[in-house]
């Protein structure tokens, strides 16, 4: 009898997420020993591997509460798969909807449905299959052309790598401002967001004037988190 | 090419193939096991709703967090997946803080180290998470806390901007003033913001390349 938390589903899921959780170390491992060999010193591969933990404990508490909300209408296997391999929320939410508008039912109660389940499982596999194809099929081309604007003139291609960063940075920044047209609340982001830079300036201060060099590595991390920290007042002072 | 480099490129493309069979699994055996096969009609009306806009953004994302994640990075972390919110920031502190160039070898071995570690340690975390699920479930789900992971993008962003433009504001403030004006403007485009990434991409290109043939850079 089907249900969205069947034990074979969870076999299932782990599955997937052992194998991707191998892929992840044997990488992980290779990259290690290049950097060796390449001449790096072991502590600060060791404080890279630290800073790179570190910087990743927020974003992963907050993909959980994707799965957790998720959860409530999918079971646990599932999102737990999809979140913890290949997918992100902003992926998974929407494609669970339009597959459930697409089968006509709501997303409020548990599926009890085997067919709805599977349909929804399929749109969410389906749907988001297009980065992986390209960067496994195509990114040695994408690489070759890089390494030809890069061999032809070098500071441009540092100058090319930079825009590619600030294009990312700049689109997500001015999202943040999204919602300032709603009032005082619609600022919060922003003001988040400007903490967040105060505190990146200000351990960039301690750790170039002051020479705190462990800082460098907490550096974004830390802003990060003291920023979230920051908009837990902030959000009940102005009430969002 | 190095050895490791070439060889990156072939383990890549094995273990990406690999996970795509992988990932297909879960519906194929689901269905298997269960004798449930999708509806047709349903799936293909999900489909059609999801494609246009996610095989886009996905080619887009693949163009430009590529070359931004290197090789092995890349291979890795769209595998692995949460590139935006996570990866891509995770592998630019690493390269920070390794002063290692995205591009070069030295970036290329660091941002996979650092996306490696990322994605084992959300693995862990998920799965620890899981465990204590009814226990964990009321904290992370509190009102409280609520404010906090609705901000994580402006907390994340606030720090990586300032490393950006501090590295190059006269690049940086044009595609930024322009993002800036467009969402105020178009409030809606929020949930397109990945689209917009290779808009802003282009516009610091162009800004870049002038500035550069006039040696202003």
């Amino acid at each position: 009898m089907f249900n969205v938390n069947h034990p074979v589903l969870y076999g299932l899921a782990a599955l997937v997420i052992l194998y991707v959780l191998g892929q992840s170390i044997f990488f992980t491992m290779k990259a290690y020993q290049r950097a060796r060999e390449m001449g790096m010193k072991k502590a600060l591969l060791r404080s890279i591997v630290r800073g790179s933990a570190v910087f990743t404990v927020a974003p992963a508490v907050a993909i959980l509460i994707g799965v957790i909300a998720l959860s409530q209408y999918l079971g646990l296997p599932l999102p737990w798969l999809r979140l913890s391999v290949l997918g992100a929320i902003t992926y998974e939410l929407p494609a669970a909807s339009a597959a459930a508008s697409a089968l006509g039912i709501s997303m409020t109660d548990t599926l009890l449905d085997a067919r709805a389940y599977s349909t929804i499982a399929w749109v969410m596999t389906l749907g988001i299959l297009s980065g992986i194809v390209v960067i496994t099929f195509f990114f040695r081309r994408i690489e070759k052309g890089l390494m030809t604007i890069k061999s032809k003139d070098e500071k441009w291609g540092a100058l090319l790598m930079d825009s590619l960063f600030i294009g990312m940075v700049s689109a997500f920044l001015g999202m943040i401002f999204s919602r300032i047209r709603l009032g005082l609340a619609g600022w919060i982001p922003v003001f988040v967001m400007i903490f967040s830079s105060i505190l990146m300036l200000v351990f960039g201060y301690l750790v170039k004037k002051r020479k705190i060099a462990w800082l460098e590595n907490y550096a974004m991390p830390f802003s990060m988190l003291g920023a979230m920290a920051f908009s837990i007042p902030l959000t009940f002072w102005i009430g969002g | 090419m190095s050895m490791y480099e070439q060889k990156i490129h072939r383990w890549g493309r094995i273990s990406g193939i690999l996970a795509m069979v992988m990932f297909i699994a879960y519906p194929l055996l689901m269905s298997l096991y269960f004798n449930a096969w999708p509806y047709l009609g349903a799936l293909g009306k999900g489909l059609i709703g999801v494609v246009p806009i996610f095989y886009t953004v996905g080619i887009i994302e693949a163009l430009t967090y590529g070359p931004m994640l290197g090789a092995g990075g890349s291979y890795l972390g769209f595998v692995t997946g949460n590139i935006t919110n996570l990866k891509a920031p995770c592998a630019i502190n690493a390269m920070k803080v390794a002063k290692a160039e995205p591009g070069t070898p030295e970036g290329e071995v660091v941002s996979t180290l650092a996306i490696g570690v990322s994605s084992i340690v959300t693995t862990i975390i998920l799965f620890i998470g899981m465990v204590l699920l009814s226990s964990l479930a009321p904290i992370l789900e509190s009102p409280v806390l609520k404010p906090a992971f609705d901000n994580i993008l402006p907390a994340l962003f606030g720090g990586l901007a300032v490393v950006f433009i501090s590295r190059n504001w006269k690049i940086a403030i044009g595609p930024m003033l322009f993002m800036l004006a467009l969402f105020i403007v178009q409030p809606g485009l929020a949930d397109a913001v990945s689209m917009l990434v290779p808009v802003g991409a282009v516009i610091a290109i162009l800004i870049s390349r002038l500035l550069y043939k006039k040696g202003k850079l």
